[in-house]
């Protein structure tokens, strides 16, 4: 582990479910403290990178290293290596049958061993970050969508993870609700987190990306800071694709 | 009409053997189905487990076992274990006869629950256990924290059905020859007939078997229907049926 490696690093990294190709060699650094969002057509392989960082899908190559550390070898600890990577998801994943604190308290108490007194003031600290000191007692299911939401970044929050993925994060979520959601990611961002986003939320790339990441059928298309990317795309793909969601 | 009463609703009859249903045969049958039941419950959730392992020779096992038991007429299990084990040296109860029937009936209820629980698990959404392993827990721990929680409270109904079935199965482990105060409800009913040549005792068993298993059913009907307009989203209905005996 180098002090210069960077924080993430996707080298030549490949996916393919059954006869499909999802991701054709993706190579891809983040420092630390980086911002990048990832934006693309649906089915141009996004998630599935994401979801290779923390090895929720298995590569089928190339590798994945944090901190300069491959974490697709043998003999990796994939938990440890999970417990400093939180993961925020379209559709929440909150625990139904657990109420917002436990949710938040949990991973701390049975991954990291901490007492249950210990984890609940790390939860309520974590709960009060998104806004959410007053629902701390609630069910899930008496929470807004985005409320969830807030609740799931602070139970990945929790584990004071080094690197923060967030899968499509608003995009289960009523408009009215987006912007709460968006406003803890900008805290986040502002405060030093290393984040990949992957998003359709534009304006939030534009103004919150250091960097921006155009991905189209499993490939890197175009990257760069988020102004020259959004104003002067140099790929025909890129401008065809901005053209439709702007 | 006069006949039928006399040979199947003579409640003197009745009064008579009902000190004997009451004190030998329904403790003796509410012994068998509970100790089938336990057995099965735990047996059970370990072959779910086994069953829905990504490891085909983990899950093989489990499949033979379930398809065997479930496959076979409860009363070839009954004596094949009741008579065959102890008859071919294998005393592990001694000469308890009882205890093998607990043996007999809590392997078939294993089979039924095993396929309960894994219905119930597979149930539960696949972005919960996702959820789980991101902040770093191991899938036992994702597993017994977070899916199965949430897949028990689903099969509640169906694992009522399966006490119900035991009870009226318990009635079965006559054929292997138990002694008196060894007795479930259907031999008291059964030898008080024998001796008197008189269906009233049976028909008084009947009544036992009934004041259990009726209000267990509609405590099922209860159930399911509180899970169907339940306040939780996630309660989803298992397909009807499941796990249910042929």
């Amino acid at each position: 582990m180098s002090a210069t490696a960077p924080r993430v690093a996707l080298r030549g990294l490949r996916k393919r479910f059954g006869n499909a190709e999802v991701l054709r060699g993706i190579d891809l650094e983040i420092a630390a403290g980086e911002v990048v969002c990832v934006i693309g057509p649906s089915g141009s392989g996004k998630s599935t990178m994401l979801r290779c960082v923390n090895r929720l899908e298995e590569p089928s190559g190339g590798a994945v290293e944090i901190d300069g550390q491959d974490i697709t070898g043998p003999g990796v600890d994939i938990n440890a290596i999970r417990s400093r990577v939180g993961m925020v998801f379209q559709h929440f994943n909150l625990w139904p049958h657990k109420t917002a604190l436990a949710n938040v308290a949990l991973a701390p108490r049975k991954v990291k061993g901490l007492s249950r007194a210990e984890a609940e003031k790390i939860a309520r600290a974590r709960l009060e970050e998104v806004g959410l000191a007053d629902k701390a007692d609630a069910r899930p299911s008496h929470l807004s969508g985005g409320q969830q939401q807030r609740v799931a970044i602070a139970r990945a929050l929790a584990m004071d993870p080094d690197v923060m993925l967030f899968d499509e994060v608003t995009s289960a979520l009523d408009p009215e609700l987006v912007k709460e959601v968006l406003d803890v990611m900008r805290g986040l961002a502002r405060e030093g987190m290393t984040m990949i986003v992957v998003t359709h939320e534009m304006g939030f790339a534009r103004e919150a990306a250091h960097r921006v990441v155009f991905l189209d059928h499993g490939r890197v298309v175009e990257e760069g800071p988020p102004q020259r990317l959004f104003d002067d795309p140099h790929t025909e793909r890129l401008r065809t694709f901005l053209g439709q969601v702007l | 009409m006069d006949k039928f009463a006399r040979y199947f609703l003579d409640w003197e009859r009745m009064a008579q053997v009902f000190p004997d249903l009451l004190r030998e045969g329904l403790r003796n049958t509410l012994v068998l189905s509970l100790g089938a039941m336990a057995i099965g419950l735990v047996a059970g959730m370990v072959l779910a487990l086994l069953a829905i392992s990504r490891r085909w020779w983990v899950r093989a096992p489990a499949r033979v076992y379930i398809d065997l038991f479930r496959g076979l007429p409860a009363i070839l299990v009954i004596v094949l274990i009741g008579t065959g084990l102890p008859l071919s040296g294998y005393r592990v109860f001694g000469r308890e006869k009882f205890l093998y029937g607990i043996l007999a009936l809590g392997l078939i209820a294993t089979a039924y629950i095993s396929e309960i629980f894994r219905a119930g698990i597979q149930s539960v959404d696949k972005g919960q256990m996702e959820s789980a392993r991101s902040v770093g827990m191991t899938y036992l721990q994702a597993m017994r924290l977070i899916v199965v929680p949430q897949g028990i409270r689903r099969v509640l109904p169906p694992l009522t059905n399966e006490f119900i079935a035991l009870v009226k199965d318990s009635s079965l482990i006559f054929i292997i020859g138990i002694s008196v105060g060894e007795r479930e409800l259907f031999r008291v009913g059964q030898n008080y007939t024998q001796q008197h040549g008189n269906m009233s005792a049976l028909v008084a068993a009947g009544l036992f078997y009934v004041a259990i298993t009726v209000p267990l059913a509609h405590l099922v009907n209860f159930m399911d229907k509180r899970l169907r307009e339940g306040k939780r989203t996630t309660a989803d209905a298992l397909p009807a049926g499941a796990g249910e005996h042929a």
